[in-house]
């Protein structure tokens, strides 16, 4: 149970995917503009890199390592990640149209983001079991969920701020971003088991 | 069209990294040091030369309708190719590079300019975009990792500019790269704007 | 040349063709790779090994002892038929980001004679700092030369008698956590190989 935890709390916190692995970066900037979207897209990763990650972990040890693939890993995880992001547009569309309406803009936005194929490479070389792949996917997801929203929480207040003409848009929110990584710096170090 | 114009335009005009914003996570995550900075735009831009010039020549045979799966498979074989190289003859930078190789095959930039230019435009074209964007990739990575190299250690690749102890750690770790990146970035503004007011 | 329709026929046998080729190509370049890459990862470790126990004449590589308990693989180095030390693959699970990897060379008295880094994520210009700092004579920094049966391989900190890394405590503990590991693991194999 304590593993569980510690998972979580270092996936969230400690070691956020977008301020300390670096990895969404895209998404991140591209859709924080306002608030409402950011949340969209928050649970529309966490839903493909659950997914992503189960599919590729299964794939991964059923298949590519007992037939000596490994080396084919980059390859199949991102044909298998367009494909799932595909079916689960489709999907999504046919039984719940008021879910598709909400989120259905930011699915194929996701197959180049970089953070769910990342998440189901890191998990193998880490030497996770499913569970525990599952529960870092998750609990990345809401990392990546959570920097998003206080970004994009920041970035609406920036709109009325005026800021020197050369920094408005991309630059000064970097700056912020910047901020926000420092804050999380506080949680390294932290320890759970 | 005049093939300089092209990679000019992937250097200056259309920068990746500082006007078209594309590719950030290696830009921010590799430039720790001028050194994987540069060797990470150098990696992406030989994937991008190689998968740009395949998919021009492929352009014909593959039909609109499943031509992004295509492009993924042809990135993603480069990609590969390109890591199974490193692991075999450059193992150190390899390891410091670490993730973010198997991650080119979703570098905005490959299938941006597989799906902008290379499906539409011949061969020879197609190379020298690839050449243009992957080298103002490399410079824009090469630069970052030089200024927070310097800042955070005084050195740049490795030879030592000021003592360390001047130095500010915290453009070596994550924040600083946000922080260096935006003022790169309104640095390029400024310049520009300059240019075009005058 | 003029573009091929999109027909259901036609987007199969692209593709298909298209995955084909990258397959052949894939499977040609690992073939060519594979050796290489097997060289790199074991001339990294016999380099590592070479570097950290005295002078020996065996292959240390072939000879070797796992400790069952912690996991740790000892390189037995010889010379003759006299056991000179060893080099222990160690680790600790303790370090600021996470897992940290170092191999640790003992003489047969187990004085501490080199250590290498293999694998870490702690803070650049903090603990990042371990592969040159527990060399360094000054203090009471070096490890290297010190035998963990006299001394306590622990941060003055926590009352032992090595000098962590300034501001890097946790780095520091996990480092000593590592040596202490690779001590007891060497000790064994001494009692068990002999």
């Amino acid at each position: 149970m304590l593993t569980y935890l510690s998972i979580i709390v270092t996936a969230i916190f400690v070691n956020n995917i977008v301020f300390a692995q670096f990895l969404g970066i895209c998404p991140f900037m591209g859709v924080s503009k306002k608030l409402s979207s950011a949340v969209g897209m928050g649970a529309a990763v966490t839903a493909v890199m659950a997914l992503a990650t189960c599919v590729t972990w299964l794939l991964q040890y059923s298949v590519l390592v007992p037939a000596g693939l490994e080396f084919m890993q980059t390859i199949v995880f991102i044909l298998v990640i367009a494909a799932l992001v595909q079916m689960l547009e489709i999907v999504i569309k046919k039984i719940a149209p008021a879910l598709y309406a909400a989120l259905g803009v930011f699915l194929p936005l996701i197959t180049t983001n970089c953070a769910v194929l990342g998440v189901a490479i890191l998990v193998t070389q880490k030497g996770f079991d499913l569970g525990q792949s599952l529960t870092y996917a998750v609990a990345t997801a809401i990392g990546f969920t959570l920097a998003l929203t206080l970004f994009a929480g920041i970035r609406e207040q920036l709109e009325l701020v005026n800021v020197p003409r050369p920094m408005k848009g991309v630059p000064i929110a970097l700056l912020c971003a910047g901020l926000l990584a420092m804050a999380f710096m506080g949680f390294s170090g932290i320890k759970i088991g | 069209m005049n093939k300089l114009k092209i990679i000019y335009n992937g250097l200056v005009k259309e920068n990746p990294t500082f006007v078209l914003l594309l590719g950030m996570c290696p830009t921010l995550g590799t430039t720790g040091s001028a050194l994987t900075g540069m060797s990470m735009g150098l990696a992406t831009m030989g994937v991008l030369v190689c998968s740009n010039g395949a998919i021009s020549a492929l352009k014909n045979f593959i039909p609109d309708s499943v031509r992004i799966p295509a492009y993924i498979v042809v990135i993603a074989s480069f990609v590969t190719i390109l890591q199974m190289l490193m692991q075999a003859y450059l193992p150190a930078l390899n390891d410091s590079l670490g993730i973010f190789i198997p991650l080119i095959v979703v570098n905005c930039i490959l299938l941006g300019r597989a799906e902008a230019f290379a499906s539409k435009h011949p061969v020879g074209d197609s190379l020298c975009d690839g050449l243009g964007m992957g080298l103002g990739f490399t410079c824009a990575l090469t630069l970052l990792g030089m200024v927070r190299e310097l800042l955070g250690t005084g050195r740049v690749f490795s030879v030592e500019v000021y003592p360390e102890r001047f130095g500010s750690l915290i453009f070596v770790l994550a924040p600083g790269a946000f922080i260096a990146l935006g003022f790169l970035i309104a640095l390029y503004n400024v310049i520009k704007n300059r240019r075009s007011s005058c | 040349m003029k573009k091929l329709v999109s027909s259901l026929l036609w987007m199969v046998v692209s593709l298909g063709l298209i995955t084909a080729i990258a397959a052949a190509v894939l499977s040609y370049v690992h073939e060519v790779t594979e050796v290489p890459i097997a060289d790199v990862e074991r001339q990294k470790k016999t380099e590592a090994i070479a570097e950290v126990v005295p002078p020996f004449d065996n292959d240390p590589m072939t000879d070797t002892w796992v400790d069952s308990e912690s996991g740790c693989t000892v390189y037995i180095a010889k010379k003759g038929k006299n056991i000179v030390g060893g080099a222990v693959e160690s680790y600790s699970p303790d370090g600021f980001s996470g897992r940290i990897d170092v191999i640790f060379g003992f003489d047969a008295e187990g004085t501490v004679t080199g250590y290498r880094v293999i694998k870490h994520a702690e803070t650049p210009g903090l603990g990042a700092k371990m592969e040159q700092w527990f060399r360094d004579p000054q203090g009471r920094r070096a490890v290297i030369g010190r035998n963990p049966s006299v001394d306590n391989m622990a941060v003055a900190k926590d009352g032992g008698d090595v000098d962590g890394i300034t501001a890097a405590t946790i780095s520091s503990r996990a480092f000593l956590d590592a040596l202490r590991r690779g001590y007891e693991s060497f000790k064994k194999s001494n009692n068990t190989v002999r």
